[in-house]
């Protein structure tokens, strides 16, 4: 049976269908890197080559990791990377607009029916588009850029069904922690994990963003939705072309995949999971009185305009309990410009949050921004192992950005249905 | 003698390659490697060690650095009976041995971390000192064992853009 991953693998490596556990060569319609992973990394491996990028137009760069660049090392790191793009001649350069897999999408590389690449693990975040997205390594990805193809074992296919309708204050970042609660984070075994049902249909693409980004802590390979009429006008917007045939890439949930795990969103609560790893999932509620100093918003999968947007909307007309620094780093250029525009950044600033650059931020814990020692965390990005956002004995709670809000209100942890009353 | 490195732990990617050292040149980085699970690791382990992993070794990021330090600090193969897919396509592309493992061999009470044990990539065994017995790996690809003969996906390519081979040899080998 044809399942929407193996048509996409099929389509790329030029076979009418390929079956489970094949080993193929497939073309790459479009290879993402960013300023860690990225140029500094893949430079020397090209030039040991002797060769330059196979297409400079399915290349595009993203300058995010090392941002703010505000040591000589980091500078230079920058300074490399806009070289390198200078000298390959690549027009698709996002120099510190923010975070890649969200400047992806929103400058309109994806669509439906594509093959892709990035050079960083939440790549599977291409996937709620209806491409076949995955992330590599930086050696891999010097092969990709030089011969613009890759090997893949076809993977299997899990499906993930989401029924019913979430609840006032439940968002897409609680059903992926509470699918890594349910499954673990080796869940995914690098299989392709398709998402359906109607809470699928039901979400924003930022929202299904999240879920497809999140793949990557189930270790799945890619995490794909079915493109919609959401999806079209998303990237008619963004400026990118549909195919003709979009329609055709569907997930069919008779297609029976080995796997086949339902979850009913009605049920769904918000979650929060507790260090370090985003398997430790709960119902938020169980954290009771659990304190922290530091609330994050941020991250690719945690401060896009949705994210902004819900915080706000806990925030309106409150502050954050003292006590609590409440730190927000918008996941793009466009999006805090958005959320500039409608007053969610207001609401935030006035409620007592810090801004930070439209980069990683705090997330990687590359820069100088970075948990100390004694920092609890509740954070709105996607994992939470030891170490990751700083110190070692940093801990980090992962939640969305409703639950980072309503307990950076409340200087507690706590389900925000029980602070909004909801 | 080469000894085995049992971890009943999941290894994640920045217990291999920690985040704090990742600006730092390969050589220091490793002597981090695992440190967070197992001080001693990085000043004791010795050229031709087999680590075996508990299932999913090598969650994580897509650093590829995870699969690096271990082959610079002479790890000979990590066996286990699943692999993070990222981890285990950079080992591969780095050259550096993977090799899956059946759960009844997983299992095998000979698997004692500290029991001498030498590896062989060509049979893809492993065989135990103590009780001469070869246990017996999951076969690779032809196509991808070619790759880390060749010492990984970078010299692999650099034969073949040499020899003038296209795109197409490396589907040709893996069909
Ligand atoms: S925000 Fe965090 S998870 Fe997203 S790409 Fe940056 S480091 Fe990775």
């Amino acid at each position: 049976m044809e399942t929407l991953a193996r048509k996409l693998i099929a389509g790329a490596a030029g076979h009418a269908a390929v079956a489970t556990g094949d080993v193929v060569v497939c073309d790459v319609d479009l290879a993402m890197i960013h300023d860690s992973g990225g140029p500094r990394r893949v430079k020397p491996m090209l030039e040991r080559l002797g060769r330059n990028v196979w297409d400079k137009d399915r290349v595009v760069v993203v300058s995010d990791h090392y941002v703010p660049a505000d040591t000589d090392e980091t500078r230079a790191i920058q300074e490399l990377t806009r070289q390198w793009v200078q000298d390959e001649n690549i027009a698709n350069f996002y120099d510190q607009q923010g975070i890649c897999h969200v400047v992806l999408p929103e400058r309109g590389h994806l669509a439906p029916g594509m093959f892709c690449v990035g050079g960083d693990s939440h790549s599977p975040t291409g996937g709620a588009f209806g491409a076949y997205m995955f992330g590599i390594g930086a050696t891999e990805m010097a092969g990709v850029l030089t011969t613009g193809s890759i090997w893949l074992r076809v993977p299997e296919t899990i499906l993930i069904e989401w029924d019913n309708q979430l609840g006032s204050y439940v968002t897409a970042k609680d059903m992926m922690l509470a699918v890594c609660g349910r499954i673990g984070m080796g869940g995914g075994r690098y299989q392709a994990i398709q998402y359906a049902g109607a809470a699928i249909r039901d979400l924003s693409m930022q929202d299904r963003m999240t879920l497809s980004n999140m793949a990557a802590e189930l270790g799945a390979q890619a995490g794909l939705i079915a493109p919609d009429e959401v999806t079209a006008a998303y990237v008619t917007d963004a400026g990118g072309t549909l195919p003709d045939d979009w329609r055709d890439y569907r997930i069919e949930i008779a297609d029976d995949p080995a796997d086949h795990l339902l979850f009913d969103a009605a049920a769904l609560s918000p979650q929060i999971a507790a260090p370090h790893s985003p398997a430790n999932a709960a119902d938020a509620g169980e954290f009771g009185d659990t304190g922290f100093n530091v609330a994050y918003i941020g991250a690719c999968t945690g401060a896009k305009y949705v994210d902004l947007a819900a915080a706000a909307s806990v925030l309106k007309g409150r502050r954050i309990a003292s006590g609590v620094t409440l730190m927000v780093a918008p996941a793009s250029r466009q999006d805090q410009d958005r959320a500039a525009r409608d007053g969610v950044m207001k609401i935030l600033e006035d409620a007592g949050a810090q801004f930070l650059p439209n980069s990683c931020g705090i997330c990687a814990g590359y820069g100088e921004d970075r948990l100390a020692g004694d920092d609890i965390c509740l954070s709105s990005t996607a994992r939470n192992f030891k170490g990751r956002m700083g110190a070692p004995g940093s801990r980090v709670y992962l939640a969305s950005p409703y639950t980072v809000a309503a307990s950076a209100v409340a200087g507690r942890m706590r389900d925000p249905r029980d602070v909004m009353g909801g | 003698m080469p000894r085995l490195w049992r971890f009943d732990e999941t290894i994640d990617t920045d217990v291999l390659a920690p985040g704090k050292y990742m600006k730092s040149p390969l050589a220091e980085l490793a002597t981090h490697c695992l440190e967070a699970v197992r001080p001693d690791f990085a000043a004791s382990v010795g050229s031709g060690d087999v680590i075996l992993g508990a299932p999913n070794f090598g969650v994580g990021s897509s650093r590829e650095q995870a699969a690096e330090v271990l082959k610079h600090l002479g790890i000979s193969a990590v066996v286990a009976p699943s692999f993070a897919g990222i981890f285990y396509r950079n080992a591969i592309n780095l050259g550096l041995p993977v090799f899956t493992l059946s759960d009844d061999f997983y299992h095998h009470p000979g698997l004692s971390d500290g029991a001498g044990l030498t590896f062989d990539f060509d049979m893809a065994t492993l065989t135990l000192t103590a009780l001469g017995e070869a246990l017996p790996l999951e076969p690779l690809p032809v196509f991808l064992r070619d790759m880390i003969l060749d010492g990984g996906l970078i010299p692999h390519l650099e034969k073949r853009f040499q020899a003038g081979m296209e795109e197409t040899s490396m589907e040709e080998k893996g069909a």
